[in-house]
């Protein structure tokens, strides 16, 4: 076993060019049909795939693409359709017979065991010598070989629990190419990584597709598939409605729009409604750092939202947004003062903050946000449980909650068979109009809302983007935490950037164009404040 | 409705089925005929003198299983109920034999002092938690042991009864005035006839009320809801301004004073006990886990839980004159439990993976037909 790694994409892999000019087809995927219970999640999927190509696929939530994945990997079995590699039909029965055809698929969330080192995760259920004794040297030298081979250097000997996301990711890929993959599948991988880490990522991909590799990848990110996939196939509805073999002929839009199948609309939001009125006043509030003599985390930042107004707040992650916005929700220990509305809220806790008028969009909905096996109506309250109609007195007033629930459910959109089912049966999309729908429907002063639209299909981003736009007139005042600049520039009646904990620049969002709002994120510009 | 209570008891019955299989092999192997050992057994159990035993005995199994239930619902593994029921029936039955009340307010006297008893013995591991981070697990399992020690030491220097010497040490009877009459008066009223020295506790009452408490406190008061929410999620509980660390306090509180309450019936109603001493029932405590396990932290699955416990060891009882080894009843009911945990957990993929096909259907339903393919270029 100890030498099944040694066919890792290797520099003489067959890259040879077709008469036509176009590299042979690797992967060819026809008709596929894959069936749920209730559900088409294929209906007619075509697919193809070059040799030596970087090729993303890229689709609404839901539109099927980790279906077709999996039925590729060999997780499961298509109802009706083909699948040819290298020319040939094959037929797998398990993820097994995938990887022994050179398929291997790296998951979204990752499979790690945490307290077990690099090599050990990596030779996991593979592993190299004998019966009775494991090959521990000749692992360590095979990643080590294979970490130099494609820019993937890790510490074999480094625990999981030590390492940063990237890094983890990495394991992940030199765990399928450990087992002899080829043909590499992706399922949304950057979708935990941060911008640096997100091109190491295209750059090792890259140095892959060099020595032979191909490389499929699943997003829904648009100008980071049309900046680094050579080809791209659009998904919607369970079938294939686009397939581009030169990117620079098409534009994010063009592609946003096949995805959702319909004109697209923009995040711009209309005429102005700022009013002079403060609704939220922060002086210098400040996290410290709880390791002693650190830098603090949130430096003394002080700023006003008014009412009507939409602030938004640019930064490279891990630049003190998640603190500020902890800060003000009453998460975080902080100094300085919070005036809400008149009102100084600094010493009071987080469910009083709330009840209130702070309303609040977690950054991560499936931790912070919902409660996952609550029901829709359970999850409505949440944050709101002491507030009618929730609340009544000691008691939770469950006729009040399904009514409300209703009500959000028709108001916001959200797709849903009914009020009584969990909240992990929703798309992420749904889950998140639920999210806004509640903070919108305890009608608060001001909103902080962290990453809004984050991981949701572009149809949800437009609902959401005009809740916002709407709320915003009618004279909620509102703090947006985005890494979409097209978001915040769009959105936003002002726009700080925050670099190190500090607010380093205020900028006005109708001038500022993405790559001066990059500058000042990274450092390189300073000052306009 | 029936719909209902169908869904809810399919998992159980396959259980039972697969239970009454293992122990039929179990025989088999052993060379008893199973049809024999379960017909000794409907026998033994077909009586009104068996069925209020059953009710008698499941009582305390009962109360030991809300107590672990209040606990599993935050995600709180109170493993500690075995000592604080122990406890708390010490003290409780010392106090109760010591004071002198009106019948009116004895009772309750002494319910009064096992809950606290309970509880704030519970509340050292709930302590411990959150000031110093210690596993609940480990600290409640390891406070059985000190329980016991304490116990057996307070009992020997302070709290025995003088008059009865030698070897057995125990409190001393409790009053008249501190005792829960039967119910017997009451079911013989509706034409019910008990045979003679058989006597239904008068704790059953109570019992009935302390799961229709925890039940209204868990659906439908905001303390429950944050309960739930924080053994579901305590990152969307801080979120949702819930205090993790009261809400450790409180139910580890409250288990424990569920859990002070399991001894109580010895204490209040068995003739055979109205006291604490040596031959005080003592793993009580761990059957409870299981029972809260089984009956899925409901009530009524709980109490259900808890009169097959009782169902089965009464069931037993008569196997060793025929030469049937009465251990086949540990064997019902620990291949019952396991078997119980396995269907519950094949029941709620399938039906987490119905949900969720469901909600898929229903979303792609509401969307528009799906459009031809947009050409390449053409902006639409």
């Amino acid at each position: 076993m100890s030498d099944q790694g040694a066919d890792a994409p290797a520099p003489d892999t067959p890259n040879g060019e077709t008469p036509s000019g176009a590299p042979p087809v690797a992967i060819q995927l026809t008709d596929i049909v894959k069936r749920f219970p209730g559900v088409v999640a294929n209906d007619g999927v075509d697919l193809t795939v070059r040799y030596g190509t970087v090729h993303a696929i890229v689709g609404e939530n839901g539109a099927g693409k980790s279906t077709l994945m999996k039925t590729l990997y060999g997780a499961h079995k298509p109802d009706e359709g083909t699948i040819e590699v290298n020319g040939k039909v094959e037929v797998f029965h398990s993820p097994k017979d995938a990887i022994a055809e050179g398929i291997g698929m790296v998951f979204q969330a990752f499979m790690l065991a945490a307290n077990l080192t690099v090599w050990e995760n990596i030779v996991l259920g593979d592993e190299p010598g004998s019966r009775f004794s494991l090959d521990a040297g000749g692992a360590r030298t095979r990643i080590r070989e294979l970490g130099d081979q494609y820019g993937l250097e890790v510490d074999p000997d480094a625990l999981i629990s030590e390492l940063g996301v990237g890094d983890k990711q990495r394991v992940e890929i030199l765990k399928v190419l450990y087992r002899g993959a080829k043909i590499l599948i992706l399922d949304e991988p950057t979708a935990v990584l941060v911008p640096q880490e997100v091109d190491a990522l295209f750059a090792s991909l890259r140095e892959l597709t060099a020595q032979g590799a191909t490389i499929i990848f699943i997003s829904h990110k648009l100008d980071e598939v049309l900046r680094h996939a050579d080809a791209i196939t659009v998904i919607r509805q369970g079938k294939t409605v686009g397939e581009i073999d030169d990117p620079s002929s098409v534009t994010s839009r063009e592609l946003a729009e096949m995805m959702v199948g319909s004109e697209l609309p923009t995040p711009e939001t209309r005429e102005s409604s700022v009013t002079d009125v403060d609704v939220l006043t922060l002086q210098h509030l400040t996290v410290a750092n709880p390791e002693s003599g650190a830098r603090n985390l949130l430096d003394d930042v002080s700023f006003s939202v008014h009412r009507g107004e939409i602030v938004g707040i640019a930064g490279v992650e891990g630049n003190g947004q998640s603190e500020l916005v902890n800060a003000i929700v009453g998460l975080a220990d902080s100094t300085g003062t919070i005036v809400l509305d008149g009102r100084d809220v600094s010493h009071l806790p987080t469910r009083e903050r709330r009840d209130s008028g702070i309303g609040y969009i977690a950054e991560d909905r499936q931790k912070d946000g919902l409660v996952m096996p609550f029901l829709l109506w359970e999850n409505a309250a949440l944050g709101h449980q002491h507030q009618a109609p929730y609340g009544k007195g000691p008691w939770f007033n469950v006729r009040g909650a399904r009514t409300q629930t209703q009500t959000i459910v028709e108001q916001f959109d959200v797709r849903t068979p009914g009020i009584n089912v969990p909240a992990f049966t929703l798309s992420g999309g749904n889950q998140q109009k639920l999210v806004v729908g509640r903070e919108m429907t305890a009608d608060p002063k001001v909103l902080v809302a962290a990453h809004p639209t984050r991981g949701v299909d572009v149809g949800a981003q437009a609902a959401i983007w005009d809740i916002l736009r709407d709320a915003r007139a009618a004279g909620l005042g509102t703090i947006l935490i985005s890494a979409d600049l097209e978001e915040l520039i769009g959105l936003s009646d002002r726009l700080l950037v925050m670099l190190r904990g500090r607010i380093v620049a205020e900028v006005d969002p109708a001038s500022v164009t993405p790559a001066e709002l990059g500058s000042y994120m990274t450092g390189a510009t300073t000052g306009a404040h | 409705m029936f719909e209902k209570i169908w869904r809810a008891s399919l998992a159980p019955l396959i259980a039972a089925a697969s239970a009454i299989i293992i122990s039929s092999i179990a025989l088999i192997i052993s060379g008893n005929d199973p049809v024999e050992a379960f017909r000794e057994m409907w026998k033994t159990i077909d009586s009104t003198q068996s069925v209020v035993i059953i009710l008698n005995v499941s009582v305390p199994y009962y109360i030991a299983g809300v107590a672990a239930a209040v606990g599993f619902k935050m995600n709180l593994f109170n493993i500690g109920t075995n000592g604080q029921y122990l406890l708390a029936a010490l003290i409780a039955g010392w106090a109760g034999a010591e004071v002198s009340l009106p019948p009116l307010l004895h009772v309750p006297f002494v319910i009064l002092v096992a809950i606290v008893v309970g509880g704030t013995w519970a509340l050292i591991a709930g302590i411990l938690n959150v000031t110093r981070n210690v596993n609940v697990v480990v600290s409640t399992i390891m406070l059985n042991y000190i329980a016991i020690g304490v116990s057996a030491f307070l009992l020997a220097e302070f709290f025995r009864d003088e008059e009865t010497g030698g070897l057995v040490a125990n409190t001393k009877l409790m009053p008249e005035s501190a005792r829960l009459p039967a119910l017997n008066p009451i079911f013989e009223f509706f034409g019910f006839d008990f045979p003679p020295n058989v006597e239904l506790f008068g704790f059953l009452p109570i019992a009935i009320l302390v799961g229709v408490v925890y039940y209204v406190l868990l659906n439908r008061s905001l303390f429950g809801y944050e309960l739930k929410l924080s053994g579901l999620n305590p990152a969307a509980a801080l979120a949702a301004g819930v205090n993790p660390k009261k809400m450790v306090l409180i139910t580890l509180f409250l288990s424990g004073a569920v859990a002070g309450m399991i001894g109580l019936p010895f204490l209040l109603s068995d003739p055979s006990f109205l006291k604490y001493g040596d031959a005080f029932p003592t793993m009580i405590g761990f059957t409870g886990l299981g029972l809260a396990l089984l009956g899925r932290n409901h009530p009524v699955g709980i109490a259900a839980a808890a009169i097959v416990w009782a169902t089965i060891e009464r069931a037993t009882q008569r196997l060793g004159p025929i030469g049937i080894p009465p251990e086949i009843g540990k064997i019902l009911q620990g291949s019952f439990l396991l078997s119980a945990v396995i269907a519950y957990e094949v029941v709620r993929r399938r039906n987490d993976a119905a949900a969720v096909a469901a909600a898929a259907a229903a979303t792609q339903h509401e969307r528009p037909p799906p459009s031809e393919p947009s050409p390449i270029g053409v902006p639409s």
